[in-house]
């Protein structure tokens, strides 16, 4: 396949190493009709490209619209103008290979864990045969620790426990591209630090694309190669990308010895920062 | 704290804990209900003693019927039946007319829940009549059907429809976005998302409608049979205040609340079953 070149760079992109278009997001705008006949902008041009194996984490106050970012990429919702690109092709509507991790976990109440993620096996995977299919969910379960409770339903299990449901799911059917939507945000503060390690290993032994959100600036830096921080919408943009140096696999206790590691958290909080204070 | 902890560490080793927690008898539970029955049996043996004749005490109201309760399933002759067989001729009639008010309830719902349109098209019937005792349908039924247990068996249908159509189609229009958007991200065509998806996902409000529906049809049918006559537990009552025996209305009375209480048990024993989900009490 050749890949196609004619896509403008990002003028703000300072990234070298990842520089593939693997997924491409082009002046993108995304507005909403408003009272008055005229619109509200939520997204005004945004223009990114993720690599391949890279994990993009992307930060900013709630309501700069990077929910709805993410909805665009998965294809739940649709650009006003610009497009997305996934391997050359344009995205126009949700698909399997792009697949989301909710905050809210979004698993079946009338299903088990096992059966959830069957579920997503079947419909994806339908050209296999069901034994394969079986082993498929199996190794997914265990990936996350959840064997021992396969056949529990998702109201008896912790939130921590769900969305660790909701990544096999995501994980099973084997997206190109991971989304996931404030994955931790509903979690406790250890449930989510040790989630956050778990994530981060299964991703280290697999590296695929990832685009994950967030307002947890140490998370972000964690775990992503590069942290995208959105100004405050309406109108919201990308206000500035920072590159995460650590190399993967990556020690939480190491990183938080590094001056570079402050360096980059206080450089990041004074974004989030300047922009809080332009909010009140 | 000390003997706290040491339970807390016994419960995580796996060792139970329950032993050492002393089992308390539920007196409050038994106790309180005990007085409102009480109270309620002081009430009807007051009455029955200075205002009127024609009732009997609690007392005696036992004693007439103890042939009835120690044999529910006697045969003496025609229409002379045991109680037992007049509850079973009943709920025949009630589970058969529920059973094709849900068959029909349920796609009707389901229809409506999923398309705006039909819904704009049923709801103003469905609103007009709901609020129609179900009764005033059975000069009508009889019209068509030129027989008492048809017709009975159809207004029952009719109760049956209701609560189910619009407890359906609530279920189906209000499943979570956050299914569906599953569902569309695994690109699940629209016609498994019925039944992968929406159908389980409204379960539980449909079984809210089977419920009431159920719960109306056991209140409807002792007023059609004391209408329509024929053997069943209904008319029993109207019988038996013809003949100016109180006591077996009483024996009924308290025959048609435990049958309700059970049916509605049953229906949620159903719907944990067919949910996995805990269920609501209504």
């Amino acid at each position: 396949m050749v890949k196609a070149n004619h896509y403008p760079q990002p003028a703000d992109q300072r990234q070298v190493e990842f520089e593939t278009d693997f997924l491409v997001i082009q002046d993108l705008v995304k507005a909403y009709p408003s009272g008055s006949g005229d619109q509200t902008v939520v997204l005004d041009g945004i223009n990114l490209s993720v690599g391949a194996n890279e994990f993009i984490a992307i930060i900013g106050h709630s309501g700069c619209g990077k929910s709805t970012l993410l909805k665009i990429v998965g294809g739940l919702e649709q650009a006003t103008s610009g497009a997305v690109f996934l391997e050359g092709s344009p995205i126009k509507k949700p698909g399997a290979d792009r697949m989301m991790v909710f905050q809210q976990y979004s698993l079946l109440p009338w299903l088990t864990v096992r059966e959830n993620v069957r579920l997503a096996v079947d419909e994806v995977c339908d050209r296999m045969s069901p034994r394969d299919r079986n082993d498929l969910v199996e190794e997914h379960l265990a990936m996350v620790n959840l064997t021992a409770a396969a056949a529990k339903y998702p109201d008896e299990l912790s939130g921590g426990m769900k969305q660790r449901v909701g990544i096999a799911r995501a994980l099973a059917i084997r997206p190109k591209m991971l989304l996931m939507d404030e994955p931790f945000g509903a979690l406790d503060a250890l449930t989510r630090s040790r989630l956050q390690r778990q994530v981060l290993d299964i991703w280290e032994r697999n590296p695929q694309a990832v685009m994950m959100i967030t307002h947890d600036v140490d998370e972000a830096i964690y775990m992503a190669d590069r942290i995208v921080m959105m100004t405050n919408g309406p109108n919201a943009n990308i206000g500035e990308i920072l590159t995460v140096p650590f190399d993967h696999p990556r020690d939480r206790a190491a990183l938080r010895e590094s001056s570079a590691y402050y360096d980059l958290r206080n450089h990041a909080l004074g974004f989030l920062d300047s922009y809080f204070e332009q909010m009140s | 704290m000390q003997p706290r902890s040491q339970t807390r560490a016994a419960s995580r080793l796996g060792r139970p804990n329950s032993a050492t927690k002393k089992f308390r008898f539920p007196w409050e539970k038994i106790v309180l209900p005990a007085i409102a029955f009480a109270a309620v049996l002081l009430l009807w043996w007051v009455i029955a003693t200075f205002f009127t004749t024609l009732m009997p005490t609690p007392w005696q109201a036992f004693q007439d019927n103890l042939d009835y309760i120690l044999n529910p399933f006697f045969r003496r002759g025609p229409g002379n039946l045991g109680i037992g067989w007049l509850l079973l001729a009943s709920l025949r009639r009630v589970l058969l007319g529920f059973l094709l008010g849900t068959l029909v309830a349920i796609p009707i719902g389901f229809w409506i829940g999923l398309s705006p349109r039909a819904m704009t098209a049923i709801n103003p019937l469905v609103q007009l009549f709901r609020p129609v005792s179900p009764v005033a349908w059975l000069p009508i039924a009889l019209a068509i059907f030129n027989l008492a247990n048809p017709s009975a068996i159809f207004v029952i249908f009719i109760t049956s429809l209701w609560p189910t159509v619009i407890n359906t189609a609530l279920g189906v229009s209000s499943v979570p976005k956050d299914y569906l958007d599953v569902a569309q991200v695994l690109e699940m065509p629209r016609w498994r998302q019925m039944y992968k998806i929406i159908w389980p996902a409204s379960l539980p409000y449909i079984f809210t409608g089977l419920r009431l529906s159920l719960g109306i049809a056991w209140l409807v049918i002792v007023a059609v049979e004391m209408l329509t006559g024929g053997i069943g537990i209904g008319f029993f009552i109207w019988d038996e205040w013809n003949r100016l025996s109180l006591s077996s209305v009483f024996l009924a009375v308290i025959v048609i609340g435990l049958t309700g209480l059970v049916l509605d048990y049953a229906i949620t024993l159903l719907q944990r079953w067919a949910t996995h989900r805990p269920v609501k009490a209504l």
